[in-house]
């Protein structure tokens, strides 16, 4: 597999959770590489939340919200709770006037809420197995 | 030849746009493949940028020359966007044609209807582009391609 980040942002896994975002110059093709990768990623890395990071979206068309909308189903499919985080609020204004809703797509205000959401906290528990400096 | 126009009935619009102060000559910008949809979203955004736009009617310029640009390229074949200042007493406009030389909608009614579609996008790109602009015309004719005319205002 291509390790290149299709969509010019890396992939990070933090525990079980995958944090990633999308930038301004979403094409077709890497609104499907992005997709692709991110699917692998969730099965691979056993992932159960996925967070992606919207601020930089200056506009959605309703390309990029099928792609947002069907890169949720896909993670739910696996297993896997997306959170989308970050909209802009012009960004908010134009989709509902446009008429989407985003449908079954949940939101977060910002990166670090959304994280909240999948269960980081600023004290974080990483799940067992991994090594942790517990020196006070 | 089918035709759809909603002019000036958003109470929005103001004054109807015949008497534009002055008009510059429209730039014209090809949309034939992925990228040019790209380069097309940068010109529309620096236009609303030098039109002096608020943010949230920069966004919703830019959104709706999305859905036309990428509707001229996916059913249309490809085509073009012109974008157009317009400027009348108290207020700037910018005027989006995107034109292309496809099949035509056979149907527009149900192409402007929310959720109707026909490729692989939501249905929501026409009917969509019409909410987010002061007004909306449209010219198609089975054959012989489709024409979109949209404009929007920003009140000083």
């Amino acid at each position: 597999m291509n390790s290149t980040p299709s969509n010019g942002v890396p992939i990070l896994r933090l525990g079980d959770v995958l944090v990633t975002g999308l930038l301004n110059e979403l094409d077709d093709k890497s609104a499907v590489a992005f997709t692709e990768e991110l699917t692998a990623r969730i099965t691979s890395d056993h992932a159960r939340g996925v967070l992606i990071d919207i601020s930089r979206l200056e506009i959605i068309d309703s390309f990029v919200a099928r792609t947002l909308m069907e890169l949720t189903t896909m993670a739910r499919l696996l297993g896997a709770r997306v959170i989308v985080a970050g909209m802009r609020p012009p960004v908010a204004i134009t989709l509902v006037e446009l008429g989407l809703q985003l449908t079954g797509v949940e939101t977060a205000l910002n990166a670090e809420q959304g994280m909240a959401a999948l269960g980081w906290h600023q004290t974080p528990s990483p799940p067992e197995g991994v090594l942790r400096d517990t020196r006070q | 030849m089918t035709h759809a126009s909603d002019v000036g009935t958003a109470s929005r619009s103001g004054p109807p746009a015949i008497d534009d102060g002055f008009r510059t000559a429209p730039a014209v910008h090809e949309v034939r493949n992925e990228e040019d949809l790209l380069v097309v979203r940068h010109a529309v955004r620096a236009a609303t940028l030098r039109a002096g736009f608020s943010i949230v009617d920069q966004t919703r310029v830019v959104t709706a020359a999305s859905e036309l640009a990428r509707n001229a390229y996916v059913h249309g074949g490809g085509g073009t966007l012109a974008i157009e200042h317009l400027a009348r007493t108290g207020a700037a406009g910018l005027r989006l044609t995107v034109a292309d030389e496809g099949p035509g909608i056979p149907d527009l009614s149900a192409a402007l209807t929310d959720g109707f579609t026909t490729g692989a996008g939501l249905g929501h790109g026409l009917g969509g582009a019409r909410r987010l602009m002061d007004e909306f015309d449209i010219d198609t004719a089975a054959g012989d391609g489709t024409t979109v005319t949209v404009t929007r205002w920003a009140v000083r």
